[in-house]
């Protein structure tokens, strides 16, 4: 019995000093943010990175759960007649909730993995320490223009998801099911709202890109310096990763919708 | 402006000054109350087996870690007190080269070597160019310019490496294990490169090895450390002639003496009883 309180209480302790290193090193990544302004390339250049090397995989995924919310939303609306809502459904359902979770999810297994395994391994092979000794720090030179080119790109790929979807969405609604075109069009801009939806997705997208891209980079710059350490930071990176999304989304839906 | 005597003075403090350091990993001391001086425009050696934390004591020095007792001065400033900023500018005036060299490896030969010139100075990228080729000439590699980390072999990347260390002509260079893995060739030409960078360009170098006979075949002076403490010291010769049987097993290489083959243990009988 002792001997479990003990563990617990170490468990405790270590996940505690943990979020403390995490918080610490958040703190030192934002004030290298300033230095960035002069050196923009870098952001772009891991823009392209994480943003635009995922493009394949955010829109071949937002095209199926597009048309798979069309075909799932159609057989339920047909029983009351509703069909012609098929668009406000599948626009509603990708703007204020699979866009920006689903995007965040494939995100985290894509990029955010990537960046954890490469910063690890820059840890492993001593280019961070060579970088110190340099004088250069690392947490300038290489976390933050990452971490800023996760927050930029994240919003960016969760609202192509969306729009994706919204075209997968209109391919089985309107050329498979045969919903009336300007029905699906017209209801979807009458009842999707610029602020309360649209928004509030790109509010919920930036907030899942910052702590998906904080925790990848923190992940990498904290992982123990051997190939398991590496493998084992990867894998923290997708799994909390994914679960903090789906819990941050319920917290901000509870917010702005509840 | 300081005196003729000041300036003199100065010139024979050593470079680094190394005081009742004591330094512990978990409870086990690493460094357990070392002195140690590194005199200015020598090359010193620090050897010892694997393990005794020759590589930490770099670390300590550079500012990556910081000792729980004593002091380590570098050129008159207290490692341990200096803020970051003052550190990093500290850092500025010194080289390293690790021991798997270290390079950045999504750029090629050239922008390794460029990296801290790009970092640190405003210069024209005309300046910078020639001064990476100088530097890479220094270590017979202006030809690899243009080839990527991986397409080196590992004492090829170790002196680019180097050409990087020497880029922005530091005070001193410190090397972690510069000879480990190399085939006689490659360690016959970083042997001779160290001494000849560490004479023409003045510099104050800390090599730290365990290749015994290449070490001591350039080093000035030479520190032997073992389980946390300064066994010996003196010239390469003086090394050499230790009457320490430690530093003579150590020194030769033999198999048993001082610090045994076998590695604590019970009774064989016993053990094998046991099962």
């Amino acid at each position: 019995m002792l001997d479990h309180l003990q563990k617990l209480g170490a468990t405790t302790l270590q996940t505690l000093e943990r979020l403390g290193r995490g918080h610490l090193f958040l703190f030192h990544v934002l004030l290298g943010m300033p230095a960035l302004l002069k050196r923009l390339g870098l952001v772009v250049y891991q823009v392209y990175s994480v943003g635009v090397l995922s493009l394949l995989i955010i829109g071949v995924a937002g095209l199926f759960v597009g048309m798979v919310l069309a075909l799932q939303g159609y057989n339920t609306l047909v029983d009351f007649g509703a069909e012609e809502s098929l668009g406000v459904v599948v626009a509603l359902t990708l703007v204020r909730e699979l866009g920006p979770v689903v995007a965040s999810l494939l995100f985290a297994g894509r990029a955010g993995s990537a960046l954890t395994a490469e910063i690890g391994l820059m840890k492993a092979t001593e280019q961070l320490s060579a970088m110190e000794m340099m004088a250069i720090d690392p947490l300038h030179r290489v976390v933050a223009p990452r971490f800023l080119a996760g927050v930029i790109a994240l919003p960016l790929l969760a609202a192509l998801f969306s729009a994706v979807g919204v075209i997968g969405g209109y391919f089985v609604s309107v050329g498979l099911l045969g919903v009336d075109e300007g029905a699906f069009w017209s209801q979807m801009q009458a009842k999707v709202d610029l602020f309360e939806d649209i928004a509030n997705g790109v509010i919920k997208s930036l907030v899942f890109g910052v702590v998906v891209t904080w925790i990848a980079v923190f992940e990498g710059y904290d992982a123990i310096p051997t190939s398991e350490g590496v493998s084992r930071a990867t894998t923290r990176t997708v799994v909390h990763g994914s679960l903090a999304v789906l819990g941050l989304d319920f917290v901000l839906t509870a917010l702005m919708f509840g | 402006m300081p005196s003729t005597n000041e300036t003199n003075n100065a010139d024979n403090m050593p470079l680094v000054q190394i005081r009742g350091l004591r330094y512990f990993r978990g409870s086990r001391p690493i460094f357990d109350g070392v002195d140690i001086d590194i005199m200015r425009g020598h090359l010193t050696a620090i050897m010892g087996p694997s393990g005794t934390g020759k590589t930490t004591l770099l670390r300590l020095i550079g500012g990556q870690l910081c000792p729980h007792e004593g002091s380590i001065l570098v050129d008159g400033e207290d490692v341990a007190k200096l803020s970051s900023k003052q550190l990093y500018q500290l850092r500025k005036r010194m080289g390293m080269l690790f021991q798997n060299g270290a390079l950045l490896t999504d750029i090629n030969v050239f922008e390794n070597v460029a990296f801290p010139l790009r970092e640190h100075t405003l210069l024209p990228e005309a300046m910078i160019r020639h001064l990476v080729l100088m530097k890479l000439e220094a270590v017979g590699l202006r030809g690899a310019n243009q080839l990527m980390p991986s397409e080196l072999s590992g004492g090829m990347a170790r002196r680019v490496a180097l050409a990087r260390a020497i880029a922005l002509d530091p005070m001193m260079i410190m090397y972690d294990e510069p000879f480990t893995g190399q085939d006689p060739i490659s360690k016959g030409v970083l042997v001779s490169l160290l001494k000849n960078l560490n004479d023409a360009l003045q510099l104050t170098s800390v090599l730290v090895s365990h290749d015994v006979r290449e070490a001591l075949s350039i080093a000035d002076y030479a520190y032997v450390i073992s389980e946390g403490k300064v066994v010996e010291h003196g010239s390469a010769e003086a090394i050499r002639n230790s009457r320490s049987d430690w530093v003579h097993q150590f020194i030769h290489g033999e198999k048993d003496g001082p610090v045994p083959f076998h590695y604590a243990a019970n009774n064989l009988f016993e053990d094998l009883m046991q099962g």
